[in-house]
């Protein structure tokens, strides 16, 4: 129990720091790259948790897809933070006094006296043999085959709703017609042309 | 392993039927252009006519569970998607024109809502946090995709903007409050949550994520103080996509509210109840007044709704299947007014022309008597005036608070009615006592006319008559 304690504090730091950085630096590239420090350290919590397969997800997809897809963008894109900032002070002291109220309460409510192991049971350990990948595929296309679909449907309106909102057809922009370059013939392209040499001098 | 057995598909046949149909749609709109469009309406339209025939042809009063309990199939379920059906035909209908006078009838209009009309029926069937959640998404991801349709225009893209992030907001409030009590009860089927908690003694933490999920509710059902997107969004949206949002989706709502304030944490009742009269007042109140100050008629709509939202919220809060019944009752009827108003304003504008504003009704009388007897009924009922549908729907929420004894509820309520009533009662005089500023005709095809008036005159038949209608309610609400 000793080791598996000091690295899930390990680990927890490292993700409520992370957490912190993400949303006080400056730089926004930075930002994004402690989210992945900060997705990093939440997948080794999984695994303590015997979740091995949602971590590999995690930082295959979150980590491995979309934060490399989110740095780019926000490379590619020239974000004034400055402006961002904007009314940052003036609406500080409320921002503290909200936060602070609603970590107080959340704190009384869940304190740790109402989540002890004697409160909450921990779940059973499984052996060396035991398959996370498995048990998941099991369940996933039997007991929740309907959420399953429902969710690869939402998937459907989310291409459906990208496609119309950013496809612009627009007659003027120049594009490339690979069918009509790759039939183009030698006279629509070079022009023979006599000249006589020029006399040297 | 697992030892499984084939779900029962039959009871998600509608759901299965419009999925398939959808892709249809979705898959003919690319084979067409812009003069044939036309036939992904009529397309729309056959699919939402032959999931009502199906969900008709299978209806039972028993309550059926299945896919391993998260979908649930009971009366209310059938009334409130043959509701939801209803709605998103009439919305099309009046839409078409709209859309297609300012060039944005695009295919995508017509999946989009019928994607939303899966999401709702997800949502209404929902038996399980999962499913809440899932429909949830549908439905929202293909509304803030509507809301943004009209690309080119600085106000849609604006309201698509804020309804995005601040639903993405309140769906992580949702997620949060499902997930601590996912976390004490161990189960996400919403009744075994319910045998959880009736042998639970303290309710603290569960009374901690249901605070979360109430404001998640809320959000969607646009209630004070989970309400500055409403107005922002109506007002910004394309009328078309406003009616789309303002109808069917309150279903779905007030479905979501019944499912896990009902069927999961009825036993929460006196924590749930105290938080639900606070949102009602407030809704009524804020709906109420702000609704006087606006001069132009969508936003005056927004806030209307969210008046009528605090009275839906109002005869849940009873937490007695009487209430249910009037509260289901208050939503099939606002849902049919405000197809009727905002249906009112697409029929009265035009290409460049959107009748938004209050001075726009000047003088209808004069330019289309009918039409400006179509309104009246309308506002009437909106108002609470008898003998329309509105009046009856306002005094079974009311009789139902005062049966469970919170007679100063019922009071509040009555006088923020009478306040709501001056801002209706200030169409019906632009419309029949101030002169018009333009004199032609109002100009719009067969089919939106007709429906209009149909709408109009359900509204006062059904006000003569709502004994039916009650009674279905009442019939049909989980005991």
């Amino acid at each position: 129990m000793g080791t598996e304690k000091i690295i899930f504090y390990i680990f927890a730091f490292i993700v409520v720091f992370g957490a912190t950085m993400v949303i006080s630096v400056r730089n926004p590239v930075k930002a994004a790259l402690y989210l992945v420090l900060t997705f990093f350290a939440s997948a080794a919590i999984w695994l303590l948790l015997e979740a091995e397969f949602l971590a590999i997800v995690l930082v295959l997809v979150y980590v491995g897809a979309v934060m490399v897809l989110f740095v780019f963008v926000v490379m590619m894109l020239d974000i004034n933070v400055a402006r961002l900032k904007e009314g940052f002070i003036r609406y500080l002291p409320l921002g503290i006094g909200v936060a602070v109220l609603m970590a107080v309460m959340m704190i009384m409510v869940v304190g740790p006296e109402y989540f002890g192991l004697d409160k909450i049971a921990a779940p059973e350990r499984h052996g060396a043999d035991y398959n996370n990948i498995r048990e998941i595929g099991g369940i996933l296309y039997t007991v929740y085959v309907y959420p399953f679909e429902i969710a690869a449907v939402i998937l459907l309106v989310a291409i459906v709703a990208a496609i119309v909102l950013t496809l612009r057809r627009r007659p003027n922009t120049r594009q490339q017609r690979p069918e009509e370059q790759i039939a183009v013939k030698r006279g629509e392209r070079v022009r023979m042309v006599k000249m006589s040499a020029e006399e040297r001098k | 392993m697992i030892n499984f057995q084939l779900p029962d598909f039959s009871p998600a046949l509608p759901e299965m039927f419009l999925l398939g149909m959808t892709c249809i749609v979705l898959i003919v709109d690319l084979f067409l252009n812009d003069r044939t469009r036309l036939v992904t309406y009529f397309l729309a339209q056959v699919a939402l006519l032959g999931t009502l025939m199906i969900t008709l042809n299978t209806v039972s009063l028993d309550v059926q569970t299945t896919f391993s309990g998260v979908f649930i199939r009971d009366p209310m379920s059938d009334v409130l998607k043959i509701a939801v059906y209803t709605a998103a035909f009439v919305t099309f209908l009046y839409a078409k024109d709209y859309l297609r006078d300012r060039g944005i009838l695009k295919g995508e209009f017509y999946v989009l809502g019928l994607f939303g009309v899966l999401g709702m029926m997800v949502l209404i069937s929902a038996h399980n946090f999962l499913t809440v959640y899932l429909g949830l998404e549908l439905l929202s991801l293909s509304m803030y995709a509507m809301v943004a349709l009209q690309r080119d225009s600085a106000v849609a893209s604006e309201a698509a903007m804020k309804y995005f992030i601040l639903g993405a907001i309140a769906s992580g409030m949702l997620l949060y409050g499902m997930s601590i009590i996912y976390g004490i009860t161990g189960s996400l089927d919403l009744s075994e949550m319910a045998a959880q908690i009736s042998t639970q003694k303290s309710h603290i933490l569960m009374a901690f994520g249901l605070v979360f999920m109430i404001v998640g509710i809320a959000f969607k059902l646009g209630a004070v103080p989970f309400h500055m997107w409403l107005p922002d969004v109506y007002h910004g949206a394309p009328t078309a996509v406003t009616l789309y949002i303002a109808s069917a989706p309150k279903i779905a709502a007030f479905a979501m509210l019944m499912r896990l304030l009902i069927d999961g944490l009825y036993g929460m009742h006196e924590q749930w109840q105290g938080i639900l009269i606070i949102l009602a007042v407030l809704s009524m109140g804020v709906g109420n007044i702000l609704a006087i100050a606006q001069t132009n008629i969508k936003r005056m709509l927004a806030y209307s709704t969210i008046s009528h939202v605090g009275f839906l919220i109002l005869g849940a809060l009873t937490g007695t299947q009487n209430g249910f019944a009037a509260s289901m009752f208050y939503t099939l009827s606002y849902v049919l007014m405000a197809l009727g108003g905002f249906g009112m304003i697409i029929l009265m504008s035009r290409k460049g022309f959107e009748a938004d504003k209050l001075e726009d009704y000047k003088g209808l009388n004069q330019r289309s008597p009918w039409y400006a007897l179509m309104m009246l009924i309308l506002m009437f009922s909106m108002a609470g005036v008898p003998p329309f549908l509105g009046f009856w729907a306002k005094l079974a929420v009311l009789e139902e608070v005062v049966a469970a004894g919170h007679v100063w509820l019922a009071i509040v309520g009555v006088i923020f009615s009478i306040i709501g009533a001056f801002y209706y009662i200030r169409v019906v005089k632009l419309m029949y006592f101030d002169k018009a500023d333009v004199s032609e005709p109002l100009s719009s095809s067969l089919d939106m006319r007709l429906m209009i008036s149909l709408n109009s005159l359900a509204v006062l038949f059904l006000g003569i008559f709502p004994s039916g209608m009650l009674n279905m309610c009442l019939l049909s609400v989980p005991g």
